[in-house]
């Protein structure tokens, strides 16, 4: 397998065009500038490619929308500031039911905030973000390979429920190098594009919109969608699981906070404290089931994230009263230490071996 | 028995929703028109936009996407840089063109992006319920300019085509009205030789057409249709503003 070190921005760019991306429609901000950079010198090289530096992420994604509506794979990116003027257009994309994918390489926020990496778009990326009743997939990777290895999936996910796609970073992960290989990243199943707009030949003509002045229409339409969101939530949902088996408390982080947490139960283990991680990979669907089972052996669960805490939301919500859940996130940019975490969850740990003797 | 007029093949059997004495509804049909005799219906695709032009699929026969609000000119990109060889065009009030939507409307003409703007002016928000357009004439009273519009707190009217014309990407830039006959066929061949500047690639087209909006100008449709030719059209004068041959 021929590995190249990459950022991560970079990495998925090079996984865009393995994917069959033929449009790229981008806004500096930083800290995924490395993306649209890499997608203006690479999409020339790409038969029918298109690159565009957009005005604004406004325009960047409603570009989006039109590719999408012409039947092309389309992609752009931005972090947190830039993802909030996007919202409009990820609801016209839900609404329209077109696929799209969208990275959001996060920093620190609220408002301006600093380019720094954080969590802090959880729930606007789990919540749908816009206006309306919608649901946008979204893909937590934590490392460049996985950031990769993502891109395809998620360009087969928006074709295959024909709904925005989203891959939540940092810019922790956009910007660090790591070995990536892109050997098995290909375009690999061909979806029907029966909707697409192509001009009328020899054909009726066909209307894309989400104006339905009639209410039962647009119930009927909400509904439709709903019942796509839920075969989202049968199928979709995916995690990972490590060292849970014996545990006594059990870490809950994604992204980068994920790859913390590990490094911090590596050394919890080596003190004989049995702590374990889930990781949610999909953030939306969330993998509440995992969480809901585990806690019928497992007492304490421990929420870590770089944020004041949006995660905990879903932790709360998939463990229905059952278990105690501890807390500890970073907002603002700063990125904890593994060693931090492991002095915090430790604590956590030795306090709650109390409370039960 | 010769047939001298019908309805074009390219308007469906529907009834236009736009108030009496609306240019919306020649304009519509002047498009089909000329879609009908440029035999376009094969290779052209609609952007609709928010406000009284967005049912426009409801009466064209032909591919169409509805656009959000301001957004016409970004998402005609990305569909004619998918299919450059299909007529890509977006219709668009001036609310949509010269306010919300003024930068995807600017960069797009500055790019030279090879699609059409069916630019409606009839100088107030009209779906809405006549509130002040960023082309409300000086002293015009709207919903939201009880006192007529006075630049000091609410600027000047927007003069699209001129600010589009200093752009190197611009095309074919021409200001057209739909108020009386004669305007009305200069109106089509207007829009006819956008859609030719568009199948040349030479860059931008955009036509402007100042529209009657008797509803919300509060006047009788004839006055409505007078008032372009006395006030109307010495703050947008007519004709072709900037034509690259």
């Amino acid at each position: 397998m021929k590995k190249q070190l990459m950022s991560g921005n970079a990495a998925l760019g090079e996984a865009a065009v393995l994917s069959g991306c033929t449009c790229y429609f981008g806004y500096p901000i930083t800290p995924q500038n490395e993306l649209t950079e890499y997608m203006a010198k690479r999409m020339p090289e790409v038969p029918g490619g298109t690159f565009i530096q957009s005005e604004s992420e406004i325009a960047a994604i409603n570009m989006v929308l039109g590719a999408s509506v012409a039947g092309a794979r389309a992609m752009t990116s931005s972090s947190s500031p830039g993802m909030s003027l996007k919202q409009e257009g990820i609801s016209y994309l839900a609404a329209d039911e077109l696929p799209a994918v969208i990275i959001n390489m996060v920093r620190g926020g609220p408002g301006m905030g600093n380019i720094s990496p954080a969590q802090s778009d959880y729930l606007q990326a789990t919540r749908g973000g816009g206006h309306g009743d919608y649901r946008t997939i979204v893909l937590a990777p934590s490392s460049v390979q996985e950031l990769a290895d993502a891109v395809p999936v998620a360009f087969d996910l928006a074709d295959s429920y024909r709904n925005p796609v989203i891959i939540l970073g940092d810019g922790m992960l956009g910007q660090m190098m790591e070995p990536v290989s892109f050997d098995h990243i290909r375009q690999e199943k061909v979806y029907p594009k029966d909707y697409i707009l192509t001009g009328a030949k020899g054909r009726p003509a066909r209307k894309i919109h989400s104006l339905l002045f009639d209410t039962k229409l647009e119930e009927e339409h909400n509904w439709k969608l709903f019942r796509k969101y839920k075969g989202m939530e049968q199928n979709e949902v995916r995690f990972e699981t490590f060292l849970v088996d014996d545990a006594e408390m059990v870490v809950i982080a994604y992204g980068t906070s994920a790859r913390i947490a590990k490094g911090a139960i590596r050394r919890l283990r080596q003190e004989n404290l049995k702590v374990g991680l889930i990781r949610p990979i999909t953030l939306w669907p969330f993998p509440t089931n995992i969480i809901r089972e585990t806690a019928t052996r497992v007492k304490d669960f421990f929420v870590f994230e770089m944020s004041t805490g949006q995660l905990i939301e879903d932790v709360r919500l998939a463990l229905e009263g059952r278990g105690h859940i501890h807390f500890y996130g970073r907002p603002g940019g700063v990125i904890p230490t593994p060693v931090e975490l492991f002095r915090i969850v430790s604590r956590h740990y030795y306090q709650s071996q109390q409370v039960k003797k | 028995m010769k047939t001298v007029y019908t309805r074009p093949k390219i308007l469906k059997e529907a009834h236009f929703h736009y108030c009496p004495g609306c240019g919306h509804s020649i304009v519509n049909r002047l498009i089909a028109e000329v879609v009908e005799e440029m035999d376009l219906r094969d290779k052209i695709i609609c952007v609709a936009p928010a406000g009284c032009g967005m049912l426009l699929y409801n009466y064209f026969d032909i591919d169409t996407l509805e656009s959000a609000h301001g957004r016409g000119a970004a998402v005609a990109t990305g569909i004619k840089r998918v299919l450059p060889d299909n007529v890509v065009f977006s219709y668009q009030g001036d609310g949509d063109l010269a306010a919300i939507g003024t930068a995807e409307g600017f960069h797009a003409a500055n790019r030279g992006e090879p699609i059409t703007v069916i630019f409606v002016n009839n100088g107030v928000y009209g779906m809405t319920g006549g509130q002040m357009a960023p082309t409300t004439m000086l002293k015009q009273v709207t919903t939201t300019t009880p006192s007529g519009r006075n630049h000091i707190h609410a600027g000047h009217p927007v003069k699209v085509c001129e600010v589009f014309a200093v752009l190197d990407g611009t095309s074919y830039l021409e200001r057209v009205a739909v108020n009386k006959p004669s305007a009305v066929i200069k109106a089509k061949k207007a829009i006819a030789k956008a859609f030719q500047h568009q199948i040349k690639k030479t860059g931008f087209s955009l036509v402007e057409i100042l529209s009657p909006c008797p509803t919300n100008w509060k006047m009788g449709t004839i006055q409505a249709c007078k008032w372009i030719d006395e006030v109307m059209v010495k703050e947008f004068p007519l004709g072709v503003i900037k034509e690259v041959k």
